[in-house]
């Protein structure tokens, strides 16, 4: 989440649900909250009842809709220009909040002279490398600092572009002060006023034209957002994938973070930014990661070049200043985690036994390599490419290419069958009979049979204690990596080989128990929580050592088991404690739910207002103390303390800055380092779009990865010759009723019967104009393949006027599959693959398409239609 | 889209799940509990040629009508769940005790008529039968104008006596039928005079209906309807002119009555089905209802308290929970 | 106690709990089917794919056995003028083109005067010691009859055993003192479970301060002893007419009308006696 980890110093949400009922003013955007998120979203309703105003700026007439005060629909992928606009009104109407941004933002810092905004680039920030299709971020520093192409990585390079994203951890600041800051905010070059220009353009009137929406309609989300923000008053926004599935989805947040910063609704109750996430614990899984380029608590993966020894990687990684200014005791603690007694001094603490990252192994990118042959073996864990992913005909001429397949899952899921009855075996395109991959299927326990944590989307860990065995051969996925790793490690027993040193010096001893011997998972949120020098638990990350005496598995887990204690596991209920239900659970980083809250007191330590009242400076305790939440600051350290010139690591940190990840403990409006595709965000169409760009003369994202070959066309957009083939915007979203890719939702009896049938959502006007029949087939046709879905026209889906022209949106939730109780094609055999360069996403949110009345062809005939419609439209390979 | 006076059109009510057992069983009922009365009141006037014929039908339409009714059930044991309790509020219940006793009186009635059993104990069943006969041609109406069904519910005041007509032409249909014309006189006047009737019970029931009266003229119903009528008007013909001359036309006048007399119990019954399953028929009323002033006030939109006087959001944060 | 009913308290004496029942407040349903799901769920109802309705989000049509509780959608665009969105945040119409998204969870209304009970010739309908309508399972013998019976067609039978079964209110949780799955399931409080008087009172509260802050289509629907069917166990807050959520604008139970049906039926056999005695004796011959 480098929208938010750019930002804001950490890629979470800032804030929790439960706080929403504090918010005076909530923008809902990109999200679909009441469907996706329908237990968080008690917390709107109960800020609505509180009075506040709910804003819904969304494509679609949703359920989150209908509880708003305000729906307005907007095009999709022009969420940029919307917030834009906001930015540019806040400006136009002197809005903003000057003491916040003047104390804990990166307004008042100076830019360097060369750097050149998009106004003058035509859409390019300064240092665009056309060769590379990259940026080289050199000009895009602090005025008179130097280090942000190291610290941001100096390889920028589309392949590896990953790790510095996710790792946005910052440039190296002498003393963690910006050598160049103008507090009047005046100086032309200075943050504030280069971001005020920046926005100039997005006019009222240009949100209309690029939105689709009326300038008074834009107007009434701006004022109500400017209204309710100040001293008295926050707003929060809440996004979720309608904003990070597009090929520029991390400026989306950017904007977002840009305008909540000057708004002051940071840190605060009742503000934030609250990013919604998705499956039950993919925060978790992106905290201590699933993902290729990060290590657990977003330490980067190391680089085989740039990183040969510990010190480098450290040295290179590391902002010295604010938390990161500890790189090196997070990373010793971690290695002594993994490698125990092995881990010395002497060895640089195992840190040659990580593997390097040397390319993208992102998901797409490895699908993409496995197409070639690239890749022998897949193991499926806990995931459904075959729906899931965009583009899912290349999906399986993918998997077709490996040599095994192993599949954990509850169900025959289509990622595990595509070889007996996929589209392409009805078409003739692949036979049975030649699909060489062997293909291994191993049931999954569920999470009642087994003990674990859920990491929420507020970051918060509540452990799950198993209520029964796993039936017959399921099992969970610790009992199967433990004993998967015990069977390897005995067969590499007699090895003296030093490339299997890594696997048989691992820490790998975790107790086992029950009838099938289960390893102990509290054994391993132990190990994650890690241990001090004299073997006790430690309490924070503020413990680690750089020495190799103490051990965690994440610094930001570091206290998940404090005093002995299974935090996650605490239950006391909200009837005993107050509304923040500081004892239920435990969320990351010290236990802290909303995090930067240390900006909502002043800069002298009071509260803002009475009634936005957090966490404050009592003066007479010389402490930090709140309304029950830990104070996400230093705990003793004075408003006023200004840091020593040399000082390191938090001691850098003066007592007036909040964002205490970043190396100047400020929010960045203007982020220097950590993205790919600019320091502000700016408006670019979607890779496939029936319009031009009014802003820029740069049509798209010029950073986006787009991999253009036989098996992943891509329709002409506006301008090109044959886009008219394809004139409307597909969209492709979730219901209540289904879970993602439907394994876990299709096969459920009582969900399958709620919606058992994959259709599109359509206008009035789109139907007439196609023929299309409420309740009747349509068939819809991208470049890629065609599908066909029931018809639902509904008022709820709106035609936008769009410079000059009608724009139809046709709406397709992705649940459905060829397994399952309920089935029916997928939304995903229509999307192309092409992704945000900076987080790998597939641009699942827009895409264009054709719709016609009836069922697809069958079989070859279905072939020939896409066929028939790439001719016609000249699609580019 | 919804119809704003609709949820899509769906019904409001269930249409009901009995099966075609149960206008059977109406018919079957009401031809059983006039002939036991028809049987009886001919025994006391000496007519017992008739009588015994009467018996016979009775006992015959009471032998099959619990088979009728256990069809409908599923499993014999359950009809006997029905005599678990006995509820007033439930013509159901009343009905299955009624039939019990008149099925029990009747039997032992008609054994003795035809054989000469039971000489003591059939002194008290005649006379039960036939007064049990009566109720029992005409509970069934009570059962169905007692549910939520507009167009039975509706006919609360006159459908019994459109039972109660059905069963005394269908009672003097069998007899005629089964009766020598000689001995038959008795029958013909009852049949005829439950024919006349019918068709006057059948008007008074439409008039009453108001909107109603719609989905007789509809669908399954309009047909048995039609059915009924045909029949009952040249069965009543047949029986007036020929039933004294010529044993055949008796016996075909009294089949004609008796399947006009099954007909229309049909077409009431599809008549519900019709009713319940357009919600305009449920709503309609409903709201004129309330137009009229005559609601008894479903919805209201006063509330009984006044609103608190609310000052703008109050943080959660401030007090403390 | 208040709201009673033919069998609640009296036939319980000391054993009478407190009538429980729902207050369905849906200004705030968001739709989300939690409550249908975790009913059938609890109470391993079976499932039933009725197909892609194109009524709106509601593929699962009404409630019947395998269904007690059901969700209802409504898509509604009128001209604007009905707007209100002030600081209370109560719209329900949408600011701009007036589109708004009914959601409504449906349920028995456990009846005060509950016309299904009074027809079940079995006694399988009985009232619970908490005042609700429960069916027997082990008793319903499936006469059908509270199927018609019931003014608002809540109950039918299930194909494959031929019995009637409906809500319970959860009368198994409630004698454990738990809430029911439903109302426990529902994210927004759209669901409210307690106490009748408590509910009741509450829900003067609600429609208070939606009249207050002008939003002049909400009422409350069974929530009064003398409406048609003596005031609901699960009574609700609407916002619009009944019948554009399926309910009947003005429902009566049936054993208001009782007596007459018993006269009639009476009067009829009399005559019916009357016509046999003139036939049989009235005759010339
Ligand atoms: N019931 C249920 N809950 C879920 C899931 C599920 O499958 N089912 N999935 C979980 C997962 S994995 C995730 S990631 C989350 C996702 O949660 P959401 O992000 O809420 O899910 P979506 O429905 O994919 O998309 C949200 C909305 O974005 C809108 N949208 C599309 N394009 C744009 C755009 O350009 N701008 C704006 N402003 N809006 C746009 C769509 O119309 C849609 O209403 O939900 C989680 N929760
Ligand atoms: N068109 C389109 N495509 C999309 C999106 C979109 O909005 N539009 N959204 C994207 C998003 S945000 C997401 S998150 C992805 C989701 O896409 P996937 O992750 O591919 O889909 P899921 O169905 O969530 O797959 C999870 C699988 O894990 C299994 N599972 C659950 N628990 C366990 C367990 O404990 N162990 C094991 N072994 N298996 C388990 C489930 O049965 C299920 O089959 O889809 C993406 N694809
Ligand atoms: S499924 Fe789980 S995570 Fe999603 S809304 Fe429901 S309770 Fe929350
Ligand atoms: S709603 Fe119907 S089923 Fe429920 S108690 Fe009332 S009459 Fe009986
Ligand atoms: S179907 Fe069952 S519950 Fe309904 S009335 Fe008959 S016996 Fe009673
Ligand atoms: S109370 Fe229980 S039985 Fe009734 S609808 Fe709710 S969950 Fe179902
Ligand atoms: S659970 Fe609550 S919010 Fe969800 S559909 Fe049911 S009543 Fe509505
Ligand atoms: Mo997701």
């Amino acid at each position: 989440m480098p929208g938010l980890g750019t930002s804001f110093g950490r890629g979470g949400a800032t804030t929790f649900q439960q706080d929403l009922q504090n918010s005076d003013c909530i923008l809902i955007m990109g999200s679909n909250m009441a469907e996706q998120h329908p237990v968080g979203f008690q917390w709107v309703i109960e800020a609505k009842e509180r009075g506040a105003k709910v804003i819904h700026v969304d494509p679609r007439f949703t359920r989150t809709s209908a509880m708003a005060d305000l729906h307005l629909p907007i095009r999709p992928g022009t969420d940029i220009a919307f917030i834009g606009g906001i930015v540019n009104y806040i400006f136009e109407t002197d809005s903003w909040f000057r003491e916040y941004v003047q104390h804990y933002t990166n307004g008042p810092v100076v830019l360097k002279p060369d750097f050149q905004d998009t106004e003058e680039g035509s859409g390019f920030f300064s240092g665009w490398n056309p060769e590379d299709s990259a940026y080289s971020i050199e000009t895009w520093g602090y005025n008179r600092s130097s280090g942000e192409a190291t610290a941001g990585k100096s390889e920028q390079q589309a392949d590896v572009s990953g790790d510095q994203a996710h790792g946005a951890h910052g440039m190296k600041l002498k003393g963690g002060q910006p050598p160049d800051v103008d507090p009047t905010m005046e100086n032309e070059r200075c943050i504030l006023q280069t971001v005020r220009r920046h926005y100039a353009r997005y006019t009222p009137e240009m949100v209309a034209e690029v939105c689709g929406c009326s300038v008074e309609d834009f107007l009434k989300v701006a004022r109500a957002m400017a209204e309710n923000s100040g001293r008295e008053r926050t707003s929060a926004v809440v996004y979720s994938v309608g904003w990070t599935q597009h090929t520029h989805g991390v400026q989306n947040i950017r904007g977002a973070s840009i305008m909540q910063l000057l708004l002051g609704n940071i840190g605060r109750p009742g503000g934030g930014v609250l990013a919604l996430r998705g499956h039950a614990n993919i925060q978790g899984s992106t905290d201590i990661p699933t993902l290729f380029d990060i290590l657990p608590g977003y330490i980067p993966m190391p680089h085989p070049q740039s990183h040969p020894t510990l010190d480098t990687f450290v040295e290179l990684n590391g902002p010295d200043t604010g938390a990161w200014g500890n790189l090196r005791a997070y990373m010793v603690s971690l290695l002594k985690a993994w490698w125990g007694d092995a881990a010395t001094e002497d060895n640089d603490f195992c840190f040659d036994y990580l593997p390097r990252i040397n390319g993208d192994h992102s998901h797409y990118a490895m699908m993409l390599k496995m197409l070639d042959g690239g890749v022998k073996g897949m193991f499926a864990v806990g995931q459904n490419p075959v729906v899931g992913s965009a583009n899912s005909k290349l999906m399986r001429l993918a998997l077709a290419k490996l040599d095994w397949l192993v599949v954990r899952d509850f169900q025959q899921i289509e990622t595990a069958t595509w070889w007996k009855d996929s589209p392409e075996i009805e078409s003739g395109e692949m036979r049975t009979e030649d699909i060489g991959t062997e293909i291994f299927f191993l049931p999954a326990a569920a999470h009642t049979e087994k003990d674990g944590s859920f990491t929420n989307t507020q970051r918060l860990l509540q452990w799950h204690h198993k209520a029964c065995e796993p039936p017959e051969d399921c099992r969970s996925e610790l009992h199967w990596i433990y004993h998967l790793g015990n069977a390897i490690r005995e067969k590499l027993k007699s090895s003296d080989d030093p490339r299997d040193r890594p696997i048989l010096d691992v820490t790998w001893d975790y107790p086992v128990q029950g009838p099938y011997d289960e390893p102990d998972a509290e054994a391993v949120l132990q190990e994650i929580s890690g241990y001090s020098a004299d073997g006790s638990f430690l309490d924070s990350y503020d413990g680690l050592e750089a020495d190799g005496s103490t051990t965690s598995g994440s610094w930001i887990h570091c206290g998940i088991y404090k005093d002995g204690v299974n935090q996650p596991a605490r239950k006391r209920p909200h009837t005993e404690q107050n509304w923040i239900a500081h004892e239920w659970g435990w969320a990351w980083p010290k236990d802290t739910r909303i995090i930067y809250n240390r900006a909502s007191a002043d800069p002298d330590g009071k509260p803002w207002s009475e009634r936005k009242k957090y966490v404050w400076w009592d003066s007479e305790e010389e402490q930090w103390t709140s309304l029950g939440d830990s104070p996400d600051f230093p705990p003793t350290k004075a408003p006023g303390f200004d840091p020593p010139r040399n000082a390191k690591a938090m001691e850098a940190i003066a007592g007036d800055k909040p964002f205490i990840l970043h190396p100047d403990g400020t929010g960045w409006l203007y982020a220097p380092t950590g993205l790919v595709d600019g320091p502000l965000p700016a408006h670019y169409e979607p890779h496939e779009t029936p319009f031009v760009n009014p802003l820029y003369a740069q049509q798209q994202n010029p950073t986006r990865q787009v991999f253009p070959r036989p098996e992943n066309v891509y329709n002409p957009s506006d301008g090109e010759p044959g886009a008219a083939v394809f004139p409307f915007v597909l969209s492709t979203y979730r219901l209540t009723e289904h879970h993602t890719a439907g394994g876990m939702s299709r096969s459920v009896p009582y969900l399958a019967e709620l919606q058992p049938e994959f259709f599109c959502e359509v206008s009035p006007a789109l139907a007439s104009e196609r023929g299309l029949e409420h309740g009747g087939w349509a068939t819809i046709v991208t470049s890629r393949n065609a599908v066909e879905a029931r018809v639902m026209v509904t008022e709820r889906i709106r035609p936008l006027e769009i410079q000059g022209r009608q724009m139809h949106i046709v709406g397709t939730p992705y649940h459905w599959g060829r397994e399952g109780i309920v089935k029916g094609d997928s939304a995903n055999e229509l999307l192309g693959i092409v992704l945000d360069n900076n987080v790998h996403i597939s641009e699942y949110k827009v895409a264009t398409c054709d719709i016609r009345p009836g069922r697809r062809p069958r079989g070859k005939e279905r072939l020939a239609l896409v066929e028939d419609y790439r001719r016609r439209a000249g699609s580019n390979a | 889209m919804s119809r704003s006076d609709s949820y899509y059109g769906q019904p409001v009510i269930k249409e009901p799940t009995w099966t075609w057992e149960i206008p059977m069983y109406f018919f079957t009922g009401g031809l059983a509990g006039a002939s036991a009365g028809l049987a009886w009141l001919s025994e006391l006037r000496g007519d017992d040629e008739l009588a015994r014929r009467a018996w016979a039908s009775a006992l015959g339409g009471l032998a099959i009508s619990p088979l009728f009714l256990i069809s409908d059930l599923g499993k014999p044991s359950r009809f006997f769940n029905m005599l678990r309790v006995f509820k007033v509020t439930s013509p159901m219940s009343v009905g299955s005790w009624i039939l019990s006793g008149s099925g029990l009186a009747t039997g032992v009635a008609a054994a003795n008529a035809w054989t000469g059993m039971f000489p003591r104990t059939s002194r008290v069943a005649r006379p039960a039968a036939a007064v049990l006969g009566l109720p029992l041609s005409t509970y069934t109406a009570a059962l169905l104008t007692n549910t939520a069904v507009p167009v039975w519910h509706e006919a609360r005041g006159s459908l019994a006596f459109f039972f109660a007509s059905g069963a005394a032409s269908s009672a003097g249909a069998a007899a005629v039928a089964l009766t020598p014309p000689k001995y038959a006189a008795a029958a013909r006047r009852l049949a005829i005079g439950g024919a006349v009737s019918e068709a006057v019970t059948n008007e008074v029931m439409r008039r009453g209906l108001g909107m109603h009266a719609e989905v007789y003229k509809a669908g399954p119903s309009h047909v048995f309807d039609n059915i009924s009528r045909a029949c009952v008007a040249s069965g009543a013909a047949l029986i007036a002119a020929r039933g004294r001359q010529s044993r055949a036309a008796a016996i075909a006048g009294g089949a004609l009555l008796g399947a006009g007399a099954l007909a229309a119990r049909w077409s009431v019954y599809k008549a519900g089905f019709g009713s319940a399953a357009d919600p305009k028929y449920v709503v309609a009323p409903q709201r004129e209802r309330i137009e009229r002033g005559e609601s008894r006030g479903a919805t209201r939109r006063d509330a009984k308290v006044s609103a608190p006087r609310r000052d703008l959001a109050t943080p959660a944060t401030s007090d403390g929970r | 106690m208040s709201h009673e009913t033919l069998a609640w308290p009296d036939s319980y004496g000391d054993k009478a709990k407190p009538r429980m029942g729902f207050f369905t407040d849906t200004t705030v349903c968001i739709g989300c089917k939690a409550c249908e799901v975790a009913c059938k769920e609890w109470n391993q109802v079976p499932m039933e794919i009725e197909g892609f309705s194109g009524k709106s989000y509601d593929n699962s049509g009404d409630l019947h056995a395998n269904r007690w509780r059901h969700v209802k959608f409504i898509e509604e665009a009128r001209p604007q003028n009905v707007l209100h969105v002030d600081s209370e945040g109560l719209a329900t119409y949408q600011e701009g083109d007036g589109l708004r998204w009914l959601m409504a969870s449906d349920v028995c209304k456990h009846c005060t005067d509950a016309a299904c009970l009074d027809v079940c010739p079995t006694g399988a309908l009985f009232r619970t010691e908490f005042g609700t309508v429960v069916v027997q399972e082990d008793v319903c013998n499936g006469c059908g009859y509270c199927v018609p019976a019931c003014p608002f067609g809540v109950l039918s039978k299930r194909e494959d055993d031929g019995r009637v079964w409906k809500c319970t209110l959860c009368y198994d949780r409630l004698k454990d003192d738990k809430e029911p799955a439903c109302a426990q399931a529902c994210p927004t409080n759209s669901i409210q479970y307690g106490q009748l008087d408590d509910l009741r009172e509450r829900a003067e509260h609600r429609l208070a301060r939606m009249r207050a802050a002008g939003q002049d289509e909400a009422r409350l629907y069974l929530a009064d002893d003398d409406d048609g069917v003596g005031g609901a166990g699960a009574f609700f807050l609407l916002l619009d007419e009944p019948e554009v959520y399926g309910l009947p604008p003005d429902p009566v139970d049936a054993r208001r009308d009782l007596p007459k049906v018993w006269t009639a039926a009476a009067a009829a056999a009399v005559t019916l006696g009357a016509g046999l005695v003139a036939a049989v004796f009235g005759g010339r011959e």
